[in-house]
């Protein structure tokens, strides 16, 4: 299952500053496992603990996995995967 | 690396008023650019806090997809990243810094704790490191910096 990852600027460093790079499998986890596999680092700035790390957003085409089975969420032949982090912070 | 923050006023003017309008929350936001190396804060997107909090502020997951791909889309960049402080002067607090993922955005903050005056500060968050940069407020990016002092403009 051939998907296409898209990298967002602070994780480039991780794909030799590729935007975007050509991964397999069948659930976001095994994505990101494919990918660690050839660029190692990547996967402890998306996951803690087994879950997706509070402030990472990760899109199957339009949807956030947060509401689709997270790192279980699954993808297919031809997919997106978005890799985004958030946008947040505070006074506190 | 811009040490600065070139930016004209009428973007200055719209950011103080998002923060204004949402006050008490926190109100947060883009300024887009071209990604051409210019540096150079153009379109004005005001976000939505999706948290509407006093003390906290985070794009709405759906809200983040659209603009990056918007952006992606126009060849452009976030070259401002803005919100503001309610309550506390503009600077970066802890979480402020921890949650910075841009390292070529210039993070702007404003504060409204004071009804009349508000502070508008710029900085560069960096592997949890802050360095406040200067503002430099034009009223249009085609006549300021025309050249070097030594070189004539053409006329």
């Amino acid at each position: 299952m051939a998907v296409t990852v898209s990298i967002p600027t602070i994780l480039r460093t991780h794909t030799g500053g590729e935007k975007s790079v050509e991964a397999s499998g069948k659930t976001v986890l095994e994505v990101i496992d494919d990918i660690e596999a050839r660029h190692s680092g990547l996967k402890d700035r998306l996951v803690k603990d087994d879950k997706l790390h509070r402030f990472v957003n990760v899109y199957v085409n339009d949807e956030d996995v947060r509401f689709a089975g997270g790192l279980d969420a699954e993808v297919s032949d031809g997919d997106t995967v978005t890799i985004l982090p958030a946008v947040a912070g505070g006074s506190r | 690396m811009f040490v600065v923050l070139r930016i004209r006023r009428d973007l200055v003017d719209a950011i103080v008023e998002h923060a204004r309008r949402d006050h008490p929350d926190e109100a947060c936001g883009v300024i887009a650019g071209p990604d051409d190396g210019t540096d150079r804060p153009e379109r004005f997107i005001p976000m939505l806090n999706a948290a509407r909090s006093p003390t906290f502020y985070e794009f709405d997951s759906g809200d983040l997809l659209k603009l990056y791909r918007e952006m992606d889309a126009n060849d452009e960049i976030p070259v401002v990243i803005y919100h503001s402080h309610t309550a506390t002067e503009a600077y970066p607090s802890r979480t402020d810094v921890k949650l910075a993922q841009e390292p070529f955005a210039h993070y702007v903050l404003v504060s409204t704790r004071d009804p009349e005056e508000y502070e508008f500060r710029s900085y560069r968050i960096v592997d949890g490191a802050v360095t406040e940069e200067p503002v430099e407020v034009v009223e249009s990016y085609m006549f300021a910096n025309t050249g070097s002092d030594d070189v004539p403009d053409a006329r």
